[in-house]
């Protein structure tokens, strides 16, 4: 047995043979011809099949819903449109040259101008011409690269992977990958994340003779063995065979309701960042958007983004994932989010500064764009519009005059609105969570933002690694304001749920499905996993809170020691208690 | 001839997309797009010579415009400039 180290980008573990992806090496003929004409047609007849060839593959990831090595894919097809490069190359043709000559001159001359700048972005583009002049050989030599990836599912071995030639593999026979070259952010890494395949990069050994030679990638322990002995097979097998089954459990979710045992439902919502993450709600059978981070849409714009630009994204995601309920919040920017078209003053303390809400009830033409950018959409599917960082009523009293502004606006420009849409807000304040009653009476719906709401609870910077010691994810104050909100929220018929990152903690469902939580929204990928817990609870079983601590599950990694019981205050029945308490007998006892 | 000057504010300067985009965009036109910085220049029908003059963030580019319907690309060409570089 041999063993290899490389750098995982994929836990799991694949079993199975090498392939060795050999890339053909051209022997160009550099006789001169005579027939310049039919050289120049060939060039011409290789570039516009190889244009088309990227094209196919922009619309093919244009259609997975990978943007962004569609994007890489466009800018091939625009780079051989490119006349310098072409001219280049029918003057080589010109001197009496082949087309495939003139090919591997003219490209390798304009990748060498890219690999001397300084910049490496720039640099790194030499890569993408080189692809460009290979698939042009390929088309010249009437060589089929479809093959190189072998007939039977392989564990594919490669010196690097162009953008190309990964998106053309076979996905059916793709076991696991590795590669001696790569970057944790290049094409090929891209592709292993978003297919969930065992990855290594950066595996300097990588040699041709591993073709065809039995393997096993282990991708937990970033290494790869071959020829395993006995030994690691059966223990690498019982894994990779362990990983499938959990894998199935989670599909068998699929389709299934987010009920307790005992009848209780609440909604799994998903966390997201914009229109790039569609696929992801669906795939991973997320049954609406509890929070839709409206920051990239301001991120990602050099200048203050229009109100049509801010519509198309969120009619973008309404459409798409119709008829399920996407709330959007509103712009949350400020903090440690900054943007220099917002011209923002520098803060001493940002996280209790100028941000959010507050920027947006301070610039009302700012916050009516987006407002107006929302309603426009609400014709598209079912939105939800959620304020952030709101401590007082006279705040959502505000924010829902100016919706209100806007939407008699839009109906006097006969623009159409949804019918239903509703209004909530985050409720990640202490000042919040205490007045959560009077807040209720105005809102549809209280989302807790618990992260912000912890931070603000106990004082400590979730940065800071010098605060570890005394940071508790679980502080009893935090889950009594929790539960606090919920009961406020029910009193007023607003539901409430969670969108912080408490919500995907599995040593926490039993607590929040006992407290009443409505509705929890989480990363997709915590989804399936929070629904199978989800499916075990029974709160007829629950003893009475009061009456005796209840054991949940324990978390997935053990959560930071807990602090000693609160001093001064300490109820006299923890006190008493011998068994370790759960968390509902912190919260309660 | 339509001239104007524009300082690149996105992070990795006229990276390929964006400038793929405006190669597009400078080709609907009949007028001649010439971009300068320094003692480089380019044409808008070359991607790879714009990307070859390196522009990165900070540098300030100036832009001539030449041709029948210049008012028309010159104002097409700086509004793609500040909402994408």
């Amino acid at each position: 047995m041999q063993t290899f180290k490389g750098i995982k980008i994929v836990n799991g573990i694949a079993i199975g043979k090498i392939k060795f992806y050999k890339v053909p090496v051209y022997e160009v003929n550099e006789n001169l011809i005579n027939d310049v004409a039919a050289e120049l047609d060939r060039f011409e007849a290789a570039r516009v099949k190889v244009q088309q060839q990227q094209h196919a593959l922009f619309e093919k990831e244009v259609k997975e819903g990978r943007k962004d090595t569609a994007g890489i894919f466009e800018a091939h097809e625009l780079m051989l449109d490119d006349e310098d490069l072409i001219d280049s190359c029918k003057e080589i043709i010109g001197e009496s040259h082949t087309a495939e000559y003139a090919v591997r001159e003219g490209f390798e001359n304009a990748a060498q101008m890219f690999r001397d700048m300084d910049d490496p972005y720039f640099q790194a583009r030499s890569a993408d011409v080189i692809d460009l002049k290979n698939s042009m050989l390929d088309v010249l030599f009437g060589n089929d690269t479809d093959s190189l990836q072998g007939t039977e599912p392989s564990i594919l071995v490669a010196e690097d992977l162009a953008p190309s030639e990964t998106v053309k593999l076979d996905k059916n026979l793709l076991l696991g990958l590795v590669t001696r070259l790569g970057s944790s952010n290049s094409h090929t890494a891209i592709l292993a994340r978003s297919m969930n395949l065992p990855t290594l990069i950066q595996c300097p050994d990588v040699e041709e003779s591993w073709d065809g030679r039995f393997a096993i990638l282990d991708g937990y322990n970033s290494c790869l063995h071959i020829e395993p002995d006995q030994e690691t097979i059966e223990k690498l097998t019982a894994k990779h065979e362990d990983d499938l089954k959990k894998e199935a459990a989670l599909q068998e979710l699929k389709g299934k309701p987010s009920v307790t045992l005992d009848g209780r439902k609440v909604r799994l919502y998903a966390n997201i960042g914009g229109p790039k993450d569609i696929k992801a709600v669906i795939d991973n059978d997320a049954e609406g958007v509890g929070l839709f981070r409206s920051e990239f849409v301001y991120l990602n714009s050099k200048t203050d983004p229009t109100e049509d630009a801010q519509f198309a994204a969120y009619k973008e995601v309404l459409e798409k994932l119709a008829p399920r309920q996407i709330i959007i919040r509103t712009c949350d920017i400020g903090a440690d989010k900054t943007i220099d078209y917002m011209h923002l003053d520098k803060e001493d303390n940002p996280a209790l500064g100028f941000r959010a809400i507050r920027i947006c009830l301070s610039r009302v033409d700012f916050f009516k764009r987006q407002l107006r950018a929302l309603l426009r959409a609400s014709a598209y599917g079912n939105l939800g519009i959620m304020f952030p960082m709101i401590i007082s009523k006279w705040e959502v009293l505000e924010c829902k005059k100016i919706l209100n502004e806007c939407k008699a606006e839009l109906e006097s420009e006969g623009v159409k609105i949804g019918e239903k849409i509703e209004i909530g807000i985050m409720i990640e304040t202490p000042a919040a969570a205490l007045c959560a009653d009077e807040l209720a009476e105005e809102v549809d719906f209280f989302s807790l933002g618990t992260n912000d709401l912890t931070q603000y609870t106990c004082a400590i910077d979730r940065q800071s690694a010098n605060l570890e010691r005394f940071s508790d994810t679980h502080h009893p104050a935090v889950l009594r304001l929790i539960r606090e909100t919920i009961e406020a929220g029910h009193r007023h018929n607003t539901w409430v749920g969670i969108c912080g990152e408490l919500g995907a903690d599995p040593s926490l469902t039993e607590t929040f499905l006992s407290m009443g939580v409505d509705e929890l929204s989480v990363n997709p990928k915590s989804i399936l996993p929070l629904r199978g817990n989800v499916r075990k609870v029974d709160l007829s079983k629950l003893a009475k809170p009061t009456a005796s601590p209840v054991k949940t599950a324990e978390p997935e990694k053990p959560a930071t020691p807990a602090p000693a019981p609160a001093p001064a205050p300490a109820p006299e029945s923890a006190a008493k208690s011998e068994k370790p308490k759960g968390f509902l007998g912190r919260l309660f006892g | 001839m339509k001239t104007f000057a524009y300082v690149i504010t996105d992070p990795v300067g006229i990276h390929a997309r964006p400038a793929g985009i405006l190669v597009k965009e400078a080709k609907q036109f009949k007028s001649t797009v010439t971009f300068i910085k320094g003692d480089k220049s380019a044409k808008a029908t070359s991607l790879m010579k714009l990307m070859g003059m390196g522009i990165v963030q900070g540098d300030e580019v100036t832009v001539t415009v030449e041709g029948e319907d210049e008012e028309a690309c010159a104002a097409a060409i700086e509004k793609f400039m500040k909402e994408n570089m």
